[in-house]
């Protein structure tokens, strides 16, 4: 039963973390580049631009529930399995999330990583 | 790549890497949480691993926010993949968790499949190109704009 749990908390937090990411990323990317943004503008210009962000707030919010999800996950299995885990398949759903909505250019090479990293995943959870 | 880049990414995979093995160690100490008693979740926070796993996540956020600044999502997280082989041995040798051989496969897989990614442009995706451009007023010849 305990192993179920785990693996719904995986899923739970791959689903909340690729969320947070894309709107992390999207936010970032509208930011700018963060060293070149320091050096020209100093630190405060920089965190001010990334927390009047509508993006960073709404991914900060899913990856608080992907953190909850985490402890929860934590207290029923390895840290071995279900940090990997979550975080690889977080990965093959970044990617697809990625082409989708942040219109990055996954290309073949992308695409067998993820291919890999889900081998990877099955081969942990065996 | 420059060396600042190097290190950001580094920042990302260890601090990530600690920050989770700290915070297994403190929900271990917590004990397990049963879905009537999903308060306790909250309340793990006060104890010191977790407080200071915690502490280790919001560098790890500081250099994950960084890096996505100016790389791809798609190469960001492959290229901190090497965490994962960190993570494996915490959890090995200070942790003392059981890692069995199909494990060590599974990780190893990860990390080649996430190599292929660190071999190509870090950003495919240039977000200028679909900014909402300026709006340009036609002004008549002799007029000042």
């Amino acid at each position: 039963m305990m192993q179920a749990y785990a693996w719904g908390a995986i899923v739970g937090i791959a689903l909340t973390s690729t969320l947070g990411d894309v709107l992390l990323s999207r936010a970032m990317k509208q930011v700018g580049d963060v060293g070149q943004l320091w050096d020209s503008h100093g630190l405060w210009t920089v965190v001010g631009r990334v927390l009047r962000n509508p993006n960073f707030l709404l991914g900060v919010l899913a990856m608080t529930a992907a953190f909850y999800t985490l402890l929860l996950g934590l207290s029923w299995s390895d840290v071995s399995l279900i940090a990997p885990a979550s975080a690889s398949l977080t990965f093959v759903f970044n990617a697809v999330a990625a082409k989708l909505f942040l219109h990055e250019r996954v290309d073949h090479r992308r695409w067998l990583a993820a291919l890999c990293v889900a081998g990877g995943v099955v081969l942990l959870a065996a | 790549m420059t060396f600042r880049k190097y290190l950001v990414l580094a920042g990302v995979m260890f601090c990530a890497a600690i920050g989770d093995s700290l915070l297994s160690r403190g929900m271990k100490q917590v004990g397990g949480v049963s879905l009537d008693h999903l308060p306790k979740v909250i309340l793990a926070v006060l104890n010191p691993s977790v407080a200071l796993g915690i502490l280790l996540l919001l560098g790890f956020f500081a250099s994950y926010m960084t890096a996505l600044s100016w790389a791809d999502l798609t190469f960001v997280l492959p290229a901190t993949s090497l965490g994962y082989v960190v993570l494996t041995l915490i959890a090995k040798f200070y942790l003392h968790e059981t890692v069995s051989t199909t494990r060590w496969i599974g990780i190893l897989l990860i990390s080649a499949g996430v190599g292929f990614v660190t071999q190509g442009p870090e950003l495919t995706h240039h977000p200028a190109k679909h900014a909402p451009k300026e709006e340009c007023v036609a002004v008549p010849a002799g007029e000042k704009p």
